[in-house]
């Protein structure tokens, strides 16, 4: 039996748990410039953000969906990272870098569910970039 | 009478649980006892061979040991002959067998295909692939707020006269039983192709097809203490016989020309290439192990560990259990925990080595009807001890306590 408690906890640390619990940018934008919706096909959790882009640069941000603590706190945390930042920035965001803000250890299990919100960055910021064919 | 069931004698039969897991995902593989990775470690060490073709004395052995489970798999199911059971990777091929090799002939324009909202996406996709090519429509049998099947629902669609109806004899994702008797009888009466999906019922419930009259019935060794990569169809011989075969190549001819084939006899017409002979001599294994235990000892150990369960469950707080109650259900249990996602609860319970599914099983159209993304689940089997039971309800009370 584990005997650790909620803060000294490896997997579920407070921050983590505080994300998901009261996760920033939560909603949705009135006509948004970017809007775009993935879902992990494995447990039917899905993510959506909106985002107002004005000369480039990721004005304003909101998330939506349901989904278990990693993907919410992980799409919480991206949002933050993302206000206020160029889009070709935003563009340049990777996986370590996704990893690297939740500073847990993700199992191969739980990967999905940690990059759920980065696919969504990914496939809706290069839609708006014109690669149409991108995008879902 | 019921044999004296030993959970920890059997436990002794089952190396992994020298690690210590809590194992509660049976409905989604079973573990594998020494008698079964023994049989399939003796063909490996003592006579591995090809089957049918060689004319030494290893191979007659090869092809003794691997035609003797048709035999044990003919009488734990009690078919008529071994030409109705076919060998196949499990119950997903099984289904894509008959959807490609019966539905394709007798399946048309305009037919009806009536299928139930609770089944196993191998229930779902063939017939949705088969439909959409033909042109046929499909009709979903709803539940009612227990989780279990609409049957007014079901003689109503019956009045329809549907080419094909199949569903499971147990829920894989609810656990929920279904009164597959009464249903075949009336899809039978109303002139249907009757298919049975077994893959959680043939472990768990054993099955009599004689008795119960259906033309097809699937099921996977590995959800009942086989290797994976063997499971079987089997078929009325009557339609089997008037079946093309749905794979071709070796070893299912008689003759091959080049103006053209003749194909061999059942089963074999159903069984090209070199087949998983390991995995279907561990299925005859675990069909032995099984039989020894006897079905109704099994069934009334799975019955006790999951109104056990079912009552542990039901006493915490913040937790919706799914399906019918327990008299009602085979050993699975579906349940979510107010404000923990299922994968977390998993994650959790996986640090207590207590293995639990999350998930939509594999039945997304049913997570839908009940509106949620994903469940837990919980599933038992013939070595599962109620101490394993209070390990998952410790990861439960662990869980709600650091997401308090």
């Amino acid at each position: 039996m584990s005997t650790g408690t909620a803060a000294d906890d490896q997997f579920y640390r407070e921050y983590i748990l505080d994300h998901y619990k009261n996760p920033r940018n939560f909603g949705r934008l009135e006509n948004p410039d970017i809007s775009h919706e993935e879902d992990n096909p494995l447990c039917g959790d899905v993510i959506g953000m909106d985002f107002r882009v004005k000369d480039g640069v990721i004005e304003d941000i909101r998330f939506h969906g349901r989904g278990c603590a990693i993907s919410q706190a992980s799409a919480s945390l991206l949002t933050e990272r993302l206000k206020g930042l160029p889009l070709e920035d935003a563009k340049k965001i990777g996986k370590a870098d996704v990893l690297g803000e939740l500073g847990i250890d993700i199992s191969p299990a739980r990967i999905k569910c940690a990059l759920l919100s980065l696919k969504v960055l990914k496939v809706g910021a290069y839609g708006l970039s014109g690669n149409d064919e991108d995008e879902e | 009478l019921i044999k004296t069931f030993d959970v920890a004698t059997i436990r002794k039969d089952f190396p992994i649980f020298e690690t210590g897991i809590a194992y509660l995902d049976s409905a989604n593989t079973s573990q594998r006892p020494r008698q079964v990775t023994g049989a399939m470690m003796e063909y490996f060490e003592k006579f591995n061979s090809n089957i049918h073709r060689a004319a030494y004395k290893i191979a007659e052995e090869a092809t003794e040991r691997y035609e003797a489970t048709r035999e044990k798999v003919r009488d734990f199911i009690n078919a008529a002959s071994t030409k109705e059971i076919i060998y196949t990777r499990g119950t997903t091929e099984a289904i894509n067998l008959v959807a490609y090799s019966w539905g394709r002939k007798h399946i048309r324009q305009g037919d009806l295909i009536v299928l139930t909202i609770i089944e196993h996406h191998s229930n779902i996709v063939p017939w949705q692939i088969l439909a959409a090519e033909k042109g046929a429509t499909i009709e979903y049998v709803d539940i009612d707020e227990r989780g279990e099947l609409r049957l007014d629902q079901f003689h109503k669609l019956l009045e329809r006269s549907p080419k094909l109806v199949a569903f499971g004899q147990v829920s894989n994702a609810l656990g929920t039983i279904n009164p597959v008797v009464e249903m075949v009888a009336a899809a039978k009466a109303a002139g249907a192709t009757v298919l049975v999906d077994g893959a959680q019922g043939a472990p768990h419930q054993g099955v009599d097809v004689r008795a119960l009259g259906c033309d097809f019935y699937a099921f996977s060794g590995h959800k009942m203490l086989g290797p994976t990569g063997a499971g079987i169809l089997y078929g009325r011989r009557e339609l089997l016989e008037g079946m093309d075969p749905f794979m071709s190549g070796g070893d299912m001819i008689k003759t091959v020309r080049v103006e053209g084939t003749t194909y061999h006899d059942l089963p074999w017409k159903f069984e090209a290439g070199t087949q998983a002979i390991a995995e279907v001599i561990g299925l005859g294994a675990a069909v032995d192990y099984l039989s020894a235990l006897g079905m109704d000892a099994v069934r009334a150990h799975e019955r006790e560990i999951t109104e056990y369960a079912y009552e542990a469950l039901s006493d915490l707080e913040g937790l919706t259990l799914y399906g019918p109650p327990p008299s009602r259900r085979a050993g699975v249990i579906s349940f979510s925990v107010e404000g923990i996602h299922p994968h977390d609860l998993a994650t959790i319970a996986d640090r207590d080595q207590v293995c639990l599914r999350a998930g939509h099983h594999c039945a997304m159209p049913l997570m839908t009807r009940l509106g949620v993304a994903a469940t837990a689940r919980a599933s038992f089997y013939v070595y599962t001890q109620k101490d394993e039971v209070d390990r998952l309800v410790g990861s439960i009370k662990e869980a709600q306590r650091i997401f308090k």
